[in-house]
């Protein structure tokens, strides 16, 4: 092995220059600095090597299958095939807990379009996204803000305005369910300050449901999207904030006309990490409107309700939950190509 | 002498007004605090309340915020009427061999991907692409009726196998793999070192920041997951720590709300402890790529 390199080295392609020495007038840099390394490299190479040159040269043309193996068979079975199996699913009234399933042709799509439930649970996992979304790109961007200035102290505020994410979506869901309770923190703060007379019924009333959830996932992604933009802010020029200052602009002025466009990538990227993101809410509903998904499941979202008519043991329709599936992912799908289109249009 | 150290101290250490206006300041700091209440104080609310004794309030307008008879009570309580340890183990099972498969499986697909042409590399970048197209929630169905036909419903390897390698860890270990310049593989080729010896001891040190954003990465998800290990996991020996919890505050179980809130704090600690010591990498991890809510 240690042999067989060399004497194939000897059949490389004949050198178009004239080998080392200074590089030609007009040739693309190098990628790399030129090094003792590398000049010891060309000494033995005869030229530069082409581009599949190098190891490649002696690999089998099944080893590199051989390495990549258990890769492609894991996303083949766990990310490839289950959707094309959804697919099909939705075509079948297939049980969860197995059984003959047989094909029935469009009935789970013709009962779908005429499942109120079902458009409820759309309602509500689109509505989560158009609140979600806008907030989710503009809070951690003034977070990102407040803490990109290297005052002392600003690393335990970052780490502390991270620590929302560390933790699970049940345990801040576990958080959030006692504070919002009617005799929960937010309450009693309420009514000791006499802001209200009743508790405000954060957890048994559907639309306030639906509201609190949307902001613990809001109050969860703060830190991590703040991270995400502290980066983006280091490529803002700082001379356009001085210059804008010297010129008398505020902080505000100077955070929707230079900061804002500065990072309207990110910001982008952001809106739709966080579009598909909201189709995909569970455990918040989960955790504060309860296992049922609020009272009388109004506030299932669509992962919500795929799981409540797909893989319920008893009652469960595999096939009518694939098809939910497939909206699902239509819908994901959308929100992708709008999200692709405006931030085509936006760099245009 | 002692001039020049005061000299030297004053540039080493600026001052408050060289960090901009007092006023400005003020309002930063006063910003920050209160944005730290929001962000914390949840979670440390959760903390105080885990630490009340037996007699006190812990909601209601009797309720203090802070503990005024602070006790271990509730933590020694949940060990002793709650299998926690069962779910720990069970949590840490699946932690462990999903950092493990990913490891090994995402940096030898990264190392290969990062190499140039070889038949049917280009098909292999289709079906990675692919899989990260669909959302989880809209092939699980699927995926259970996979776990279902292999047996292993109500199995923890069940809760491991769909996740045992994914295609985004794979594409940042070849990023990570494609930063190590060709010519130093080729010259530890031509010293003999063969395929396997340039992975393990040129591209997997040269790439020990991936891996351990990986490693963070798979651990966060395996740790807080939910809905996976509750459609999968049917009965209370095979809990994952969050199913254990989420299933310990339905209120048909009556159980004390300071027990609620000391096993939240308990399946926090790990992952505390971790971004503690590789603080550095977490922040890493979110940039490159991970979609999260």
């Amino acid at each position: 092995m240690a042999v067989r390199p060399l004497r194939t080295l000897d059949k490389a392609p004949a050198p178009t220059s004239p080998g080392a020495g200074a590089p030609r007038p007009g040739a693309s840099p190098s990628p790399h600095p030129p090094g003792p390394l590398r000049r010891a490299l060309r000494s033995v190479t005869p030229g530069p090597a082409p581009d599949a040159g190098g190891a490649a040269l002696y690999r089998k043309w099944w080893l590199p299958w051989l390495w990549m193996a258990p890769a492609v068979v894991g996303v083949t079975v766990f990310g490839v095939w289950p959707f094309l199996n959804t697919l099909i699913l939705s075509f079948t009234d297939a049980k969860p807990l197995g059984g003959a399933a047989g094909f029935v042709g469009l009935d789970n799509y013709t009962r779908m379009f005429g499942d109120s439930d079902f458009w409820l649970a759309t309602r509500n996992s689109l509505l989560y996204a158009v609140i979600v979304v806008p907030l989710m790109v503009l809070l951690p961007l003034m977070l990102a803000v407040l803490v990109e200035k290297n005052l002392p102290g600003i690393g335990f505020f970052r780490s502390a305005f991270y620590t929302p994410v560390l933790a699970s979506s049940v345990v801040v869901g576990l958080s959030w369910q006692w504070l919002l309770s009617d005799q929960g923190l937010v309450n009693t703060w309420l009514q000791k300050g006499h802001l209200i007379k009743e508790a405000i019924p954060f957890l048994s009333d559907s639309w306030l449901i639906l509201l609190s959830a949307m902001g613990l996932t809001i109050w969860k992604g703060l830190g991590w999207y703040m991270i995400f933009y502290l980066a983006a802010l280091g490529n803002v020029p700082k001379e356009l904030h001085e210059a804008a200052a010297v010129d008398g602009a505020g902080s505000i002025r100077r955070f929707w006309h230079i900061t804002m466009p500065g990072v309207r990538t990110s910001m982008m990227l952001v809106g739709t990490l966080t579009g598909i993101g909201s189709l995909r809410i569970f455990t918040e509903i989960y955790m504060l409107g309860g296992s049922t998904g609020g009272p009388g499941g109004a506030d299932r979202t669509l992962p919500f309700y795929i799981r409540d008519v797909g893989l319920d043991p008893l009652t469960g329709n595999a096939g009518y939950g694939a098809a939910v599936s497939v909206a699902l992912f239509a819908l994901t799908l959308g929100l992708t190509l709008l999200a692709q289109r405006l931030t085509k249009e936006d760099e245009a | 002498m002692t001039t020049t150290a005061v000299v030297k101290r004053r540039r080493l250490m600026p001052r408050w007004r060289d960090y901009g206006r007092p006023r400005e300041l003020i309002v930063r700091y006063l910003l920050l605090l209160f944005v730290l209440g929001i962000t914390v104080g949840p979670l440390l609310w959760q903390l105080l309340s885990s630490l009340k004794g037996a007699g006190e309030d812990v909601f209601g307008a009797g309720a203090s915020l802070f503990p005024q008879d602070p006790s271990l009570r509730a933590y020694r309580q949940v060990f002793d009427q709650v299998p926690v340890w069962t779910y720990i183990r069970n949590s840490f099972f699946v932690a462990v061999i999903s950092i493990t498969s990913q490891l090994v499986f995402s940096t030898m697909a990264g190392y290969m991907l990062s190499k140039p042409a070889w038949k049917g590399r280009k098909l292999v970048w289709v079906l990675l692409m692919a899989s990260m197209m669909f959302p989880f929630e809209s092939i699980m169905v699927s995926l259970f009726l996979s776990i279902r036909d292999l047996g292993l419903v109500d199995n923890l390897v069940g809760v491991w196998l769909p996740g045992f390698v994914a295609a985004i860890n794979v594409l940042i270990m070849r990023a990570a793999f494609l930063a190590v310049p060709r010519e130093i593989e080729d010259a530890a080729m031509l010293d003999g070192a063969g395929e396997w010896k340039r992975f393990r001891y040129l591209y997997l040190p040269s790439a020990y920041g991936a891996i351990l954003v990986v490693t963070i990465n798979t651990f966060i998800s395996a740790w807080d997951d939910f809905l996976w290990p509750l459609i999968v996991l049917r009965s209370e020996e095979h809990f994952t720590l969050t199913l254990g919890l989420a299933r310990l505050s339905s209120s048909s179980f009556g159980y004390d709300q300071r027990m609620v809130m000391a096993g939240s704090v308990i399946s926090v600690i790990p992952v505390l402890i971790l971004f503690v010591i590789t603080q550095r990498w977490f922040y890493r991890g979110v940039s490159s790529g991970a979609v999260k809510l």
